[in-house]
């Protein structure tokens, strides 16, 4: 049998804060086992030294934005063996993707003197859109927790265990009294994405939908339980649109409210 | 054939993506660019029409290393619009939280980030197998100051506790208490760090720098001040727009700031500590004194070490807070909306990070401006390489390009922060 070859672990960065990336960093108990166990053949924000591809597993941050990443998600995809996206930009095109909602034309001059130093597409899109991706780690910011968990899973060849149910479920579990019910606060829990631990409504705010929408979210009845609480239609949008403003069931849900 | 050019493409080790180009045509260095590609993400502009309330979340995500400064300085800029000035046990916490910031962002550079440069190191992994003691405590003191900001802001990346006015929730007596005994090893540590660090050999360098912080008549600045230089600048935050301005170069994807009259200045841990040394701690000073340092230090590559005496100094103020801390009624001030415009200014471990909305009578934002530590220390950095290199250019190309490298990181740029775009002020051709 052939010496055992540590499985190789690139990190890539497209647009985004560096705050996923930095969760494996923030992994400070973990870290050292896991750089034991893995070879990082590439993550710049940690290290200069670079390995040739291919990789076992690439972890992808970030969203498409220019021309340039758009060829470069390819280059990668063809290098990994396993590519695993982290984080709300890369999973859903991130808070970036708000300028997909306005005509490009009207928002570059906005921001730019001289926009022909700038290369931008008009949308901010998921890496998924461009290219196959094995596993989606969803959060803005993702988990630390659960990215250890799908790095164990792939690397012990298992099916990662992420929930697919709501934060209302996190709440039940923690205990917490639900905001909207009790204080009127409204809350995107009932549609969003369980995996933060359902932080907000622990501290006595309503959920802003950091994960997402969940599995089958019916956002059109969370909308109409917002308005009862006298949640304007321009706040409904405003709500739907933030880090997974271009998730399908929150930009179509936005949009209804746009109208 | 007297040309040579450095090249780096891919800058490692920093926060966000940059590279660097340097050109030396006989023996002298002729261009140093350094290319910020990290792609532009357009928050000024998205930020119009959304709520004040929504500005600190928003802004947040400009940078998961430092979120708690964007939400701090977005914070602030909205109550000095609306006239309400934060006190007592809330302005505390949020001295608390970005403590927990600097200790978590200081270690991460300390010991992550820049001792590899010093020691020999592609990165800390390969550091680990060598000093393990060393890089086990950096990654414990950076575990404390992310569970400050957990206990404090619901996470440390991100946090989703703090509102304009305060915080959602305060937290007890009780959970504050809990971080005693692991703040007083982290500022152990810290003062260890200090001495650990002050025994790397640091290159000969210094430039005749402005530096620039905040300035605060009773306290280290983290939250509020004025402004301050070193040659002179003194004013109220609402004025910084008067005095600094942002350019845009071609090869950068970020802007320059510079300062009117003079040109480069330089903000973050070094910019502090000139400005601000009698305002540390006793023991603060002290493990400077012990490192070597005096109140005075314009060799950027000690700024390395300037970040763990600051980290000292955080433990022991977030002891204090602790000490003293007893919850507040409520954990928020309201606010009332009105037409207005806000500045906010705070120090982000990196440097003043600076804010500026314009409201609606609807608390709606019209326009906005955020000036990031890095985007204000880009120039310096273009300036301190030319320099460095011009010095050096006996040495062998590899090298010369670690040390360009390192010099760089002295600045712990966040280029993902210095690109989220800024609106232009002035051109240059």
């Amino acid at each position: 049998m052939a010496a055992v070859r540590k499985p190789k672990i690139a990190v890539w960065k497209f647009a985004s804060c560096d705050g996923c990336q930095l969760s494996l960093l923030d992994c400070e108990d973990e870290l050292l086992s896991i750089v034991g166990a893995v070879e990082i053949a590439s993550f710049p924000e940690a290290t200069r030294a670079v390995v040739k591809g291919p990789y076992d597993i690439s972890l992808v941050e970030g969203s498409i934005t220019t021309p340039h990443d758009e060829e470069r998600i390819h280059t990668i995809r063809r290098s990994s063996k396993l590519l695993i996206t982290i984080g709300a930009c890369a999973t859903s095109g991130g808070i970036q993707a708000l300028r997909n909602f306005k005509n490009v034309a009207d928002f570059i001059p906005m921001v730019y003197a001289k926009p022909e130093y700038i290369e931008t597409l008009s949308k901010s899109t998921p890496i998924n859109d461009h290219v196959f991706v094995d596993f989606q780690l969803r959060g803005c910011p993702i988990n630390k927790l659960q990215l250890v968990e799908v790095l164990n899973a792939f690397l012990n060849r298992r099916k990662p265990v992420t929930p697919a149910h709501g934060v209302c479920m996190e709440c039940k579990r923690r205990g917490t009294v639900c905001v909207m019910v009790a204080n009127g606060t409204p809350c995107l829990g009932p549609v969003t994405l369980a995996g933060c631990g359902a932080l907000c409504p622990a501290y006595d705010r309503g959920c802003y939908g950091c994960f997402g929408p969940k599995e089958t979210p019916n956002t059109t009845s969370m909308s109409a339980g917002w308005t009862a609480l006298g949640v304007t239609e321009p706040e409904l949008v405003r709500a739907f649109r933030s880090f997974n403003a271009y998730a399908e069931a929150f930009r179509k849900e936005s949009e209804a409210h746009e109208r | 054939m007297n040309a040579k050019t450095i090249k780096v493409d891919f800058l490692a080790r920093v926060e966000g993506e940059g590279g660097l180009f340097v050109r030396v045509r006989d023996q002298r260095v002729t261009e140093v660019k350094l290319n910020i590609f990290e792609p532009p993400r357009f928050f000024e502009a998205f930020l119009r029409g959304r709520k004040f309330s929504e500005a600190p979340d928003i802004t947040a995500r400009i940078c998961g290393i430092c979120p708690v400064a964007y939400q701090m300085s977005s914070c602030h800029a909205a109550e000095d619009a609306f006239g309400v000035h934060i006190e007592g046990p809330i302005r505390e916490l949020r001295r608390l939280l970005y403590c927990g910031e600097w200790i978590e962002s200081h270690a991460l550079h300390i010991y992550l980030l820049h001792a590899p440069d010093f020691l020999g190191y592609e990165d800390v992994i390969q550091m680990a197998k060598d000093h393990p003691e060393a890089v086990q405590r950096g990654l414990r003191l950076k575990k404390i100051g992310n569970q400050i900001m957990t206990v404090v802001g619901g996470r440390e990346i991100h946090p989703i506790n703090v509102r304009v006015g305060g915080f959602y929730k305060a937290p007890s007596k009780q959970q504050l208490k809990g971080l005693t005994e692991d703040l007083k090893w982290a500022r152990d540590a810290a003062v260890e760090t200090c001495r650990w660090v002050s025994t790397f050999t640091f290159p000969d360098f210094q430039r005749d720098y402005e530096f620039v912080a905040l300035r605060h008549p009773d306290e280290y600045p983290l939250n509020e001040g004025r402004l301050v230089s070193s040659k002179g600048l003194d004013i109220p935050i609402q004025e910084y727009e008067q005095h600094f301005a942002e350019e845009h170069h071609k090869h950068s994807n970020a802007l320059h700031s510079a300062l009117l009259e003079r040109g480069s200045y330089f903000v973050g841990p070094l910019a502090r500590y000139n400005l601000n040394f009698d305002k540390l701690t006793p023991l603060a000073q002290k493990a400077a004194r012990t490192a070597g340092l005096t109140a005075t230090c314009r060799n950027p590559f000690q700024g390395i070490l300037v970040r763990a005496v600051e980290t000292v100094y955080a433990c022991d103020e977030a002891l204090r807070i602790i000490a003293h801390y007893e919850a507040p009624d409520k954990p928020y001030v309201e606010v009332t909306p009105r037409v207005s415009i806000g500045h906010g200014c705070t120090e982000a471990p990196r440097g003043i990070l600076y804010h500026r909305y314009r409201y609606d009578d609807r608390g709606l934002i019209s326009n906005a401006k955020i000036v990031p530590p890095t985007s204000q220390n880009l120039k310096a950095i273009e300036e301190d390489l030319s320099e460095f290199v011009s010095a050096r250019l006996h040495l062998p190309n590899d090298r010369l390009q670690w040390q360009c490298e390192q010099a760089i990181r002295n600045y712990d740029p966040c280029i993902s922060c210095a690109t989220h775009f800024l609106k232009l002020r002035v051109e240059r051709e």
